[in-house]
C-alpha cells in the first residue's frame, strides 16, 4: 500500500526524491493550533537522523504538538511526514497512517501508564502479535536493560518517580519503534536519576540507531544530551544544530532568552580588531555609554546587534583590579542584593544596569551592600552577540 | 396471598434481561457518543436522553404502535413468528430497553469521556487497535461507570409502570409487573397488600442500591477514572 511509495516534494527546494532514508525521520509541515490560547502555526521542517534530536524553546512553542504531529495523534493542515522512508503522513496524496501502523514510540509527559495494569502488563502491551514465551522474553530483557526486572509484578501505582520513567521507556522500546519521541520525560527528576536513565537510553539507542526527539526546556538537558539541538519558539524552528552552534554567538535573541541571559543590551559595532579577534560595541545606557570588547563575527562598523551577558559569567570586585586578562572592566555602584535560595543577584548601576550572580559566601566577605564601589569584570567570550 | 411471587419474579426476570441486554447495546453506542467528533452528535445525545423527560405513556404509545401489526417491523415480525409482540414480554423488554437507555449510556459514556486521552494515544502508539483499546483500557478503566449504569437501569425497569402498561397491558405471568399489581391492589382496596408489596420492592430496591453503590465505592478507589 503506501507505504512503498516514495516522498513526493510538493516544493521544489529540496531534493525530489529523497531515497536516503537510513532510518531518519523526515518532515515538512504546517499545523494551525486555533484552539489554542494564543492561537499560533506550528512551521516545521527538520530532518532528524538517528541519535538524539534535542527539540528545546519555552512552554507553548509548539514542542507537543510537533510530538503530536509526528506520532499522528494530531494531523498537520499541509505538508509530509516520513520515517525510514515510509510515508506517514502526505497532505498532498491523502496519506494519513493511523498511529497504531506508525511505529513511531511516544513518551508522553505524564507518561501515560496504564495505571490498572502490574509493571510487566504495561510492558508487554504492545507484544500482542507475538507468542506467550517471545512476549515473556522480551518483556523481561527489556526490564532487565532499564534496570527495573524486581518491579516486574508491581502495580504501576506502588512505584517511584523514576522508576516510572524507566518503565514507560521500556515499554515504548519493547515494540522496537522506528523513531522516539520523548516529551520532557525527565521533568520532575532530580539530576542522578536523570542522568542514570539517559545512560541507559544512549547504551540502548547503540545498538538500534533510531532517531529520537527529545523535548525539553531546560538548558542543562540540551548541552547535557546534544548531538543536535532545535530551537522552536511561537511555532517555528529558529535555529538548528549542535548546542555549541546554537548556543553562542551570533544566535537569535528568543534563543538568548531561553537559555538564560539575564543582560540583553542593543549594541552598535564602534571598532573592529580583527587582530585580536574581537570588536569594541557601544552600549548606551541612562548613565552614559558603555564601551564592551566582544568576540569578532560578521557584521562590520555601524551594525547594530545585541549582546548577551550571562549573571554568573560577570565577576565583582570591590577594587580596582590589575594585571586581568579580561578585557572588560566597568567601575559601577550596586543598587540592590536579592537572595535566591543559595544565590545572590546583585544589580549594579554603571552605565547601563546589569545583573551579577554571586555566592552567599562572596557577599559576606566582600561586605557587599546597596551603595558600594564595586568593578564588574567581564571576559570577552562572555560577550555573546545576537541578531537584532 | 401478600405478595404474588410470580409477579415479583416476572419483574426481576424482566429487569435481568433489560440490564444485560442494556450493558451490551449500551457500551457501542456510549463509546460514539464519548468519542465522535461528529457535528451533529449532540441531535443524538438529546435523543438518547429524551426517555428521561418524556412521560412513560407517551414512549409506551408509540412502542406499541411501533410493535403493532401496522408497522414494517411490527408486519416482519409476525411474519416470522406468527403472532405480534404487543402484549408479550419480548415487547416488553423492547420497551423497557428504550426506556432505560439513558439510564445505562450515561454513565457509560461519561466514565469513558473520562479516561485520560493520553492512556489511549499511548495504546495507539503501542500498536494497538481501538478495539484492543477499549477492552484492554477504557472498559476496565470505566468499571465505577458501568457498573453504575447497569444498577440504575436495573431499579429503573424494577420500578417502571407507563411503559409496562402501555406495551405490555396486564396480562399474569407474561407481562403483570410489581409496580402494576400494587396499583391494581390499591384499585381493589386491598392497602394493606399494596403496603407489603410496595415495602418489599423498596427493600429490596434499596438493598441492591446499597450493595452495587458500596462496591461501586470501592471499585472506585482501585481504579480512579482520572
Amino acid at each position: 500500500m503506501t507505504q512503498s511509495r516514495q516522498i513526493a516534494e510538493p516544493n521544489g527546494d529540496a531534493p525530489a526524491v529523497e531515497t536516503r532514508s537510513n532510518g531518519s525521520l523526515q518532515a515538512k509541515f504546517r499545523k494551525t493550533q486555533a484552539a489554542h490560547e494564543p492561537p499560533f502555526v506550528l512551521d516545521a521542517e527538520f530532518d532528524a537522523a538517528p541519535g538524539f534530536n534535542i527539540l528545546f524553546g519555552a512552554s507553548g512553542a509548539g514542542k507537543t504538538t510537533l510530538l503530536d504531529c509526528v506520532a499522528g495523534i494530531a494531523a498537520p493542515d499541509t505538508g509530509n511526514i516520513s520515517l525510514a522512508g515510509r510515508v506517514l503522513f502526505n497532505s498532498a496524496q491523502a496519506i494519513n497512517l493511523p498511529m497504531a501502523q506508525r511505529r513511531c514510540g511516544y513518551v508522553f509527559q505524564n507518561l501515560a501508564l496504564f495505571p490498572h495494569m502490574t509493571v510487566e502488563q504495561n510492558v508487554s502491551y504492545g507484544l500482542a502479535h507475538l507468542p506467550n514465551t517471545d512476549r515473556h522474553q522480551r518483556t523481561h530483557a527489556i526490564l532487565q536493560a532499564f534496570r527495573v526486572p524486581h518491579l516486574a509484578q508491581h502495580s504501576v501505582r506502588e512505584i517511584s518517580g523514576g522508576e516510572s520513567q524507566r518503565v514507560a521507556v521500556a515499554r515504548t522500546l519493547v515494540t522496537d519503534p522506528e523513531v522516539l519521541l520523548l516529551d520532557e520525560p525527565m521533568a520532575g527528576l532530580d539530576s542522578p536519576t536523570k542522568s542514570k536513565i539517559i545512560d541507559d537510553l544512549r547504551q540502548w539507542n547503540q545498538a538500534h540507531r533510531i532517531p529520537i526527539l527529545y523535548v525539553t526546556h531546560s538548558r542543562e538537558e540540551v548541552f547535557a544530551l546534544g548531538e543536535r539541538v532545535l530551537v522552536l519558539d511561537a511555532g517555528n524552528i529558529v535555529a538548528d544544530g549542535t548546542p555549541h552552534e546554537v548556543m553562542t554567538a551570533p544566535i537569535h535573541e528568543t534563543v538568548a532568552q531561553l537559555i538564560g541571559f539575564e543582560n540583553i543590551f542593543d549594541a552598535v559595532v564602534d571598532a573592529v580588531h580583527p587582530a585580536r579577534g574581537t570588536m569594541t560595541c557601544r552600549v548606551a545606557g541612562e548613565g552614559g555609554v558603555l564601551m564592551l570588547e566582544t568576540p569578532l563575527v560578521r557584521g562590520g562598523v555601524g551594525s547594530a546587534l545585541r549582546v548577551g551577558i550571562r549573571a554568573g559569567d560577570i565577576l565583582l570586585a570591590t577594587a580596582p583590579p590589575i594585571g586581568l586578562s579580561a578585557r572588560n572592566v566597568i567601575p559601577g555602584r550596586i543598587k540592590s542584593l536579592e537572595q535566591r535560595d543559595v544565590i545572590v543577584s546583585a544589580r549594579v548601576k554603571c552605565r547601563v544596569e546589569m545583573e551579577a550572580h554571586l555566592t552567599l559566601a562572596a557577599r559576606d566577605s566582600l561586605q557587599l551592600e546597596p551603595g558600594k564601589e564595586v568593578w564588574l569584570v567581564i571576559k570577552t567570550h562572555s560577550c555573546h552577540l545576537m541578531q537584532k | 396471598m401478600a405478595i404474588d411471587w410470580q409477579t415479583l419474579w416476572l419483574t426481576l426476570e424482566l429487569a435481568v434481561t433489560v440490564s444485560v441486554i442494556l450493558l451490551i447495546v449500551g457500551l457501542p453506542i456510549a463509546y460514539w457518543i464519548a468519542f465522535s467528533r461528529w457535528r451533529w452528535k449532540f441531535l443524538v445525545e438529546a435523543l438518547v436522553a429524551l426517555p428521561i423527560v418524556i412521560p412513560p405513556t407517551v414512549l409506551g404509545f408509540y412502542v406499541l404502535v411501533a410493535l403493532g401489526p401496522r408497522s414494517p417491523l411490527g408486519r416482519w415480525w409476525i411474519s416470522l413468528t406468527g403472532h405480534t409482540l404487543a402484549f408479550t414480554f419480548s415487547g416488553l423488554v423492547i420497551g423497557s430497553v428504550l426506556y432505560s437507555l439513558p439510564f445505562a449510556v450515561q454513565p457509560f459514556a461519561s466514565s469513558f469521556a473520562g479516561v485520560d486521552r493520553k492512556l489511549l494515544a499511548a495504546s495507539a502508539t503501542l500498536g494497538a487497535s481501538p478495539l484492543r483499546t477499549f477492552v484492554r483500557v477504557i472498559a476496565p478503566l470505566s468499571i465505577p461507570g458501568l457498573i453504575t449504569g447497569t444498577a440504575l437501569s436495573f431499579a429503573h425497569t424494577m420500578g417502571e409502570f407507563g411503559v409496562v402498561l402501555m406495551v405490555g397491558g396486564n396480562i399474569p405471568g407474561i407481562t403483570r409487573t410489581v409496580s402494576i399489581d400494587i396499583y391494581d391492589r390499591v384499585q381493589a382496596s386491598d392497602y394493606s397488600g399494596a403496603n407489603q408489596t410496595s415495602l418489599f420492592l423498596l427493600i429490596l430496591c434499596f438493598a441492591l442500591l446499597a450493595i452495587v453503590y458500596g462496591f461501586n465505592r470501592k471499585a472506585w478507589m482501585i481504579h480512579p477514572v482520572k
